[in-house]
This record gives structure tokens, C-alpha cells and sequence, in this order.
């Protein structure tokens, strides 16, 4: 998609995510790339403003909680989801992992917090490099490899709890079930971890040799190749990554649920895709950031949250606002990109 | 072409693997067929292969439309909504008369189909994200139109649903005439090659003078109609509008039943046939696992199995 991206085997310092270049910084060329990066930014400020003009309740301590709280484990998947997208490939099993990390967390947690956190890990994040296995070397398309493992993970899932007919507890004394519950100076603490992964992600895909190869094998994967990017080894990595945070977001959900809950998690993964997109990465890859992925998520949860304010409407009004909003993102983004391309 | 093909030492294999390509979709129907005429007992029963192919029905008609949309290089995510959409629509226009809410349902699905087409042939949206923002959308205003499942109480939609004619159900007629129709469309008119020649390469299609724009907002379009179609067979079929779960991941059935026959993602080939057998085949193999008492689970890890393996064998088409 863009070509500057492609020198991002060597760490200098012009090299932006983005790929904006330098030479041209034509002022509306500037302005198309600032909107395109920080217009979910503007709008879920304004979404705020407008929300907290309105609803009396919106600007509350225990409001803002719970957003965030719901926010927390939507926005772990994106953050997955994100590094996937801007190799310019797609995850669709983040929905089945997120409910199988929350079942097996929640079986674990009976032998320790060390387990409850360590086995949904191991099994999802295996899973994801089954994933990045069969895309990177066997080079099938990401979409039918991981809407196979969606259909396998969910199985799995069904296989371990009785075809979905028990669920496991977790033990609300636990240290585990702290790690959904607690909180640390009045913040829920998967809200924490949260902003840790975030900031931990956005350093690695922004300023490290891993990160700068995601971008080139998203942005041109033949030119990443000869520029001497390891190609495979970046795409098994970010479905492995992709799967680790699927099944960690599934485990604290399970910690703040107190349960295994073994429904959970279908559509997710177009959640996050939604969340993905919205915060201005682009689905051709060799485009995006970080920070955009957790705007994206909050975005859709303040959506859900002022239509659930407006007590007249039905929830499913929720859908279609999203939906909405998801198809004028992509066509002020598809706009923007072509002004960018022409200038 | 072929004379370096036959050149090869691996000739043998090569073939065997373009006709386990060609033909491993009908011979995995074939010997799901035999296993159960041997081992699953009252398999062999005219009531039996009714409800099979009455089960089908849907999810091909939907499959026929996907077909389609992949052939054009592209993918359509928006088809369970359109399902949904179509049978809260029934449900709402059904004291208009049968007729009247069939067609209301219908351009419904249309509408979410040029919707769909406009965004990918105009705008220039990639085919997953611009159907997953309708998916999602189409869906909320299904909820909106009819928020809870209602039955549909009308002697003609009933007869659509359990009627037969010459012991064949109308909904596997009318699934079959489509499949027809699909194919007789796909090989013998300009718009079927059209549709094929912009799967396979679009800048080269459009420097070919094609109607590239109109051709795509004409595919989703028509798998738009075919989802709304399959939202009324299976409204008839259930005599009760669900939208909330009505179609809910049929995307990925119909998706799995056209890769599974042999249509390659990438785009520029249809298979008609395959995709019938291949709904089959998903059709078949569930029944199979729940006739021998295996669980759910275990159905779901054989269809990501069988989907891996047929998009394996299909994997060295791309490469030729």
C-alpha cells in the first residue's frame, strides 16, 4: 500500500508507520494522513462531550468503571488483532479462544493462578501458531486457515465442558479472581493490564526490528522479503501473538466473571476487526498503529453505553449505529487514502 | 504447457492431485454415502434423504450467491443478516399477502446487495470490511423491524415449507432450479465470464473495456436476493420468524460449502457443482457424527479439518 514502509528493515528514524513521506508533506496530504490517524480520536471526543452533555449519568465515577472494565477485554483482543491486520492478514479465531482461555482459565484456577493464567496461554497461543504455521509456510489464506480453527477452538471448547453444559467456577477468595475484580487506586485491575499490553505493544510495533518487519511484510511482502525481512517467521509470530492475547483477555474475563461462561465470545473477532479498523489501520496492511486499535474499542463501547443511556431504544439500534459508523470510517478512509494517493 | 508437465517425473502425482482437486468433493460425498449405507442404520429411507436435502436447501441457496461474490475475487459476510432481514420482513408485510411480503423480503435483500456492490465497485472498500459493516448493521435493523421471534401462521408460506411436489419438497426444487441457474449463468452468458474475468484480474478487466463497477454491484446484489431467498425457505420451512438467530454464521457455512468444492479464494473460477456437493458433503458429515452419537464438538473439529485439507488440495491450482 505504501511504499515507504518498505525500507523498514532498517530502524531509521523517517520511517513511520503511517508511511507518510517526508519529501512531499504537502499540507493536505498532511491533513488527509492526520485525519485518517486521529479521526476516531476527534470523534470519540466528541462522542464524550456529547454524551456527557446529555446523560447526567455519563460522566460518573461507576459508568466510566464499567466502560472501561468492558472495554478492557475487547481491547486485549484488538491489540492482537492489530498486529495481525497490519501484516495485512485477518484472525477470526480470537472470538472461540477468547471462551476457550476463560474456560480453561477458570478449570485451572482449582490448581493455582499460576496455572489458570499459564494454560489458556499455552493452548491459545498454540493454536495461533498452528494458525501461523499453515498461513506462513503452507500459505493458505488466512481467512479459511483461522475460520477453520474458529470451528475448531469452539469445538475444543465444547469437548472439555460437557458439549457446553457445565461451567467451571473459579473460587472468589483466589488471587486469580483478584486479577479480574481487584482494583489498584480505584481502577479495575484488567484495566491496568490493559494499558500495560497497549503501551508494551505499541513500543514493540513502533520502535523495535520486530515491529518495523510486520510493517514491511504487510506493506509489500516481496519487498520485505528482499529487503531481508523474515517474512514467515513475522507472520507465525503476530498469529501466535494474536492468539496469546486472545486467550489472556479470555482468562481475565473469566477472573471478572468468576466463571468459565462457555457462550461467550461469538462475533468478537468482528468486534475487534471493527475496533481494528476504525482506529485507522488499514485491512490491505503495511498501515496502522496502536493506539488507534484501544480509541476504536472505546469508541464502540461509548456507542453501546449512550444507547443503552437512551432507555427508549432497543439494544439493537446499538447494531445499526455500529454498523453505520463502521461503513463511514471506511469510506472517509478509502476517500482519504486515494486524495493521498493522487497528490 | 502440458508437454513440460509430462516432462516431470512427478507426473503421476500431479494428476492424482488436479483430480482430487477436480473431483474430491464428489468422491467425499460418495463415501460418506457408502459409509452410511453400511453403518447408519435407516440411512436408507426416502423420509431420510427428504429432511437431508430439505436441511440443505438454505445453506446451498446462500453458497450460490457466495459463489458468486468469491468468483469476483470477492467475499460477503452480510448473508446471515440478509437472512435475518428477510424474515422479519415476512413476518411484518405477511397481512399484505404472501406474494406481497416475499417480494418486500426480496428487495430487502437487494437493497443490502447494491448497498454492499456500491461500496466495493464505487468506493473502492475491500469486500470483508465493507460486508462486515452491513453484517452488522443489517442485522441491528432486523431487530429493530421485529424484535423477538414470532410465529408465521399462513397456509401458503406453510405449504412452501412441508409441501411436495411428485414427493420432492418445493424448498429442494427451488434450491435445485437455482443451482441450475447459477450454472447455466456462470458458463454460457457474457455476464458469468465478465464475473470471472474481474475475479481474476480486476485492472486487467477494466482495461478490457469491462463494466467492472456494474458487473460487481450486479454480483452482490444477486447473493443479496439469493440470502433473502433462503431467509424465506427457511422462514417457511421453521413457520416462525427468528432473527435473532436466524443465519447466524451462515457466512461461514456457505463460505466452507463453496471452498470445500473446489472454488479457490483468490477468484477467476466458479464451481457450481462443486459447491452443491460441497454443501452436501458439510451436510452429510454432520448428520454422519450425530447419527453415530458423537457430540457437537467433534463435529465442529471434523468441518475445520475437512475445510484445512480442501483448501490444501486446492492450494497448488494457484501456483499451477
Amino acid at each position: 500500500m505504501t511504499a515507504h514502509t518498505e525500507e523498514a528493515g532498517v530502524p531509521a528514524p523517517t520511517v513511520q508507520g503511517t508511511g507518510d513521506g517526508p519529501e512531499r508533506a504537502d499540507r493536505s496530504e498532511r491533513l488527509s494522513a492526520l485525519a485518517q490517524q486521529h479521526g476516531a480520536l476527534v470523534t470519540l471526543v466528541i462522542a464524550m462531550v456529547v454524551a456527557s452533555l446529555s446523560f447526567d449519568t455519563f460522566l460518573t465515577g461507576d459508568n466510566l468503571e464499567n466502560m472501561a472494565l468492558s472495554s478492557a477485554f475487547l481491547a486485549v483482543v484488538a491489540l492482537g488483532m492489530t498486529f495481525v491486520i497490519v501484516t495485512g492478514g485477518i484472525d477470526l479465531s480470537v472470538g472461540s479462544l477468547f471462551a476457550l482461555g476463560g474456560v480453561l482459565a477458570a478449570w485451572g484456577s482449582r490448581y493455582g493462578t499460576a496455572v489458570a493464567l499459564l494454560l489458556p496461554l499455552a493452548v491459545c497461543g498454540l493454536v495461533g501458531l498452528v494458525n501461523g504455521l499453515l498461513i506462513a509456510r503452507v500459505r493458505l489464506a488466512p481467512f479459511i486457515v483461522t475460520l477453520a480453527a474458529m470451528l475448531g477452538a469452539r469445538g475444543l471448547l465444547l469437548a472439555i465442558t460437557d458439549e457446553g453444559s457445565r461451567t467451571y467456577l473459579v473460587d472468589k477468595d483466589s488471587f486469580f479472581a483478584t486479577l479480574g475484580q481487584g482494583t489498584l487506586l480505584g481502577v479495575g485491575v484488567p484495566v491496568w493490564i490493559t494499558l500495560a499490553l497497549f503501551a508494551a505493544g505499541a513500543v514493540v510495533l513502533r520502535r523495535s526490528r520486530f515491529g518495523q518487519y510486520v510493517y514491511a511484510v504487510g506493506g509489500n511482502e516481496d519487498a520485505g522479503a528482499l529487503m531481508g525481512a523474515p517474512v514467515a517467521r513475522t507472520k507465525i509470530t503476530v498469529y501466535t501473538l494474536s492468539g496469546l492475547c486472545a486467550g489472556l483477555a479470555g482468562a481475565l474475563n473469566a477472573a471478572w466473571l468468576a466463571s468459565g461462561v462457555t457462550i461467550l465470545g461469538t462475533g468478537m473477532e468482528l468486534d475487534a476487526i471493527s475496533a481494528v479498523v476504525i482506529g485507522g489501520t488499514l485491512l490491505t496492511g503495511g498501515s496502522g498503529f496502536i493506539s488507534g486499535s484501544l480509541v476504536g474499542v472505546l469508541l464502540l463501547k461509548v456507542i453501546q453505553n449512550v444507547i443503552n443511556q437512551i432507555g427508549s431504544l432497543d439494544s439493537a439500534y446499538q447494531q445499526v449505529v455500529s454498523g453505520a459508523f463502521l461503513a463511514v470510517v471506511v469510506i472517509a478512509q478509502t476517500w482519504l487514502g486515494r486524495r493521498r494517493r493522487v497528490l | 504447457m502440458t508437454e513440460l508437465t509430462f516432462a516431470r517425473p512427478s507426473l503421476d502425482r500431479a494428476r492424482l492431485l488436479r483430480l482430487l482437486q477436480d473431483y474430491g468433493v464428489y468422491a467425499g460425498v460418495l463415501v460418506l454415502l457408502l459409509f452410511d449405507v453400511a453403518f447408519t442404520p435407516h440411512f436408507l429411507s426416502v423420509e431420510n434423504f427428504r429432511t437431508q436435502a430439505v436441511q440443505v436447501a438454505p445453506v446451498l441457496v446462500v453458497a450460490l450467491g457466495m459463489a458468486l461474490a468469491i468468483g469476483a475475487e470477492g467475499v460477503d459476510l452480510s448473508v446471515g443478516s440478509v437472512m435475518a432481514l428477510s424474515t422479519s420482513l415476512i413476518s411484518l408485510y405477511l397481512g399484505y399477502g404472501p406474494w406481497i411480503a416475499v417480494l418486500v423480503a426480496l428487495a430487502g435483500g437487494i437493497v443490502v446487495g447494491a448497498a454492499n456492490g456500491a461500496l466495493i465497485a464505487f468506493v473502492g472498500v475491500q469486500p470483508i470490511v465493507a460486508t462486515l459493516a452491513l453484517m452488522v448493521a443489517g442485522r441491528g435493523v432486523a431487530l429493530v423491524l421485529l424484535p423477538q421471534l414470532k410465529d408465521v401462521r399462513d397456509p401458503d408460506m406453510a405449504a412452501l415449507g412441508s409441501g411436495a411436489v411428485l414427493g420432492v419438497p418445493y424448498l429442494v426444487l427451488i434450491a435445485a432450479g437455482l443451482a441450475l441457474l447459477t450454472a447455466f449463468v456462470m458458463r454460457r452468458t457474457t455476464f458469468g465470464r465478465q464475473v470471472l474475468a474481474i475475479g481474476d484480474s480486476r485492472p486487467a478487466a477494466r482495461l478490457a473495456g469491462l463494466p467492472v463497477g456494474r458487473v460487481l454491484v450486479v454480483v452482490y446484489v444477486s447473493c443479496g436476493a439469493l440470502a433473502a431467498i433462503a431467509g424465506v425457505l427457511a422462514t417457511a420451512r421453521l413457520s416462525a420468524s427468528d432473527p435473532t438467530s436466524l443465519g447466524t454464521l451462515m457466512e461461514l457455512s456457505a463460505i466452507t460449502a463453496v471452498v470445500v468444492g473446489g472454488t479457490p479464494l483468490s477468484g477467476g473460477r466458479v464451481r457450481v457443482g462443486g459447491t452443491v456437493a460441497g454443501a452436501v458433503l458439510i451436510q452429510l458429515l454432520t448428520t454422519t457424527l450425530i447419527k453415530h452419537d458423537l457430540p457437537p464438538s467433534w463435529t465442529q473439529i471434523a468441518q475445520a479439518a475437512v475445510i484445512v485439507l480442501a483448501v490444501y488440495a486446492a492450494r497448488e491450482r494457484g501456483r499451477r
